[in-house]
């Protein structure tokens, strides 16, 4: 029952990716071509909210609902990965046309075919880590 | 009752996205996706394989019932709350129509010529689902978030990191459709 808040959470979220045509391939490739301003306001309204919650949550030391510190911990430093990693990301993100959220709402949504990503996400996933050790970080 | 079909503006589902990381954090979590794919690896077990699937999974549950909610969400929006159609710039529609042969935009919310499940029978098809996929998950994973890891949560925690990988997203997706979709998807 625990895990419920969070199924909630999910379904929320899930909603609102379909609800504003954030998991529509035709959204992504729009914004690839700076044709409409849709996913850029809701990528930017979200980022500049949150810039603006996290430094409440920092400066009034806000707590999580079990009165612990909340998760805002810093990324590791680092170039290259973010870099590479973040290309060879976008690179998939514009061919699918869906990122790791908008993929299982539209499974649920019934595009079956979408399933296909999930696996080949699932074997991107496997593979790296089988030779993360060997890649530039 | 029209309205209820009616896709969100950017400013409803920005700040709603917003509300879901804090949800998240003050559920003591984080928001970001794509570490339920290395969670997913960790209980198919992966860990016997290599040491990065070596990790307690059981703690992540909590963010497999998120992407079991988005499933669920997304199978309601679209039976209840949707007529399925996104209408995006009829200048791309038309490009989409001469230079691909897409011609399902402004009639579909996904290209029929693409994620039709009748065209899985179809390699070429299936390879670029296949190949999208991992590249998605492989990147995310190299670049240890996606968009809800970087763009949204680290972007928020004004984290350099999230700003190099989230140029790194764009750059990615701008080399795909400007200079790979014509090699793959020309006629």
């Amino acid at each position: 029952m625990r895990y419920l808040k969070f199924l909630a959470v999910g379904i929320f979220f899930g909603i609102v990716m379909y609800k504003s045509e954030a998991a529509s391939w035709f959204r992504i490739y729009e914004m690839f071509h700076f044709a409409s301003f849709h996913m850029y306001g809701i990528i930017g309204s979200a980022v500049i909210i949150g810039i603006i919650g996290v430094q409440i949550i920092k400066r009034k030391d806000l707590k999580t609902v079990e009165n612990k510190e909340m998760h805002l911990s810093p990324k590791n430093p680092g170039i290259y990965r973010y870099l590479i990693g973040g290309i060879i990301f976008g690179l998939g993100w514009a061919l699918t046309g869906a990122c790791p959220g908008p993929m299982f709402v539209l499974a649920g949504a019934g595009f079956y075919s979408i399933l296909v990503v999930i696996v080949g996400s699932i074997l991107g996933t496997f593979v790296y880590g089988l030779l993360h050790k060997k890649l530039p970080h | 009752m029209e309205w209820i079909y009616e896709p969100w503006p950017w400013y409803v589902a920005g700040p709603m996205i917003a509300l879901t990381m804090f949800l998240l954090l003050y559920m003591g979590k984080h928001f970001g996706m794509s570490s339920n794919l290395r969670t997913m690896c960790a209980v198919g077990g992966a860990g016997k394989i290599s040491t990065f699937f070596q990790f307690d999974w059981k703690k992540e549950r909590w963010n497999l019932m998120v992407i079991v909610g988005a499933i669920i969400g997304g199978f309601l929006v679209s039976t209840f709350m949707s007529n399925n159609v996104v209408e995006i710039n009829p200048e791309i529609a038309t490009q989409l129509s001469e230079k691909y042969g897409i011609e399902s935009a402004n009639s579909a919310y996904l290209p029929t010529e693409i994620f039709n499940t009748e065209n899985l029978s179809n390699p070429f098809i299936l390879g670029i689902l296949l190949l999208g996929g991992f590249l998605v998950g492989f990147g995310a994973r190299y670049a240890g978030g996606c968009t809800s890891g970087h763009a949204i949560s680290g972007l928020s925690n004004l984290q350099v990191p999230s700003l190099i990988a989230v140029v790194g997203f764009f750059v990615g997706g701008l080399v795909m459709i400007h200079l790979l979709y014509p090699f793959i998807f020309g006629q």
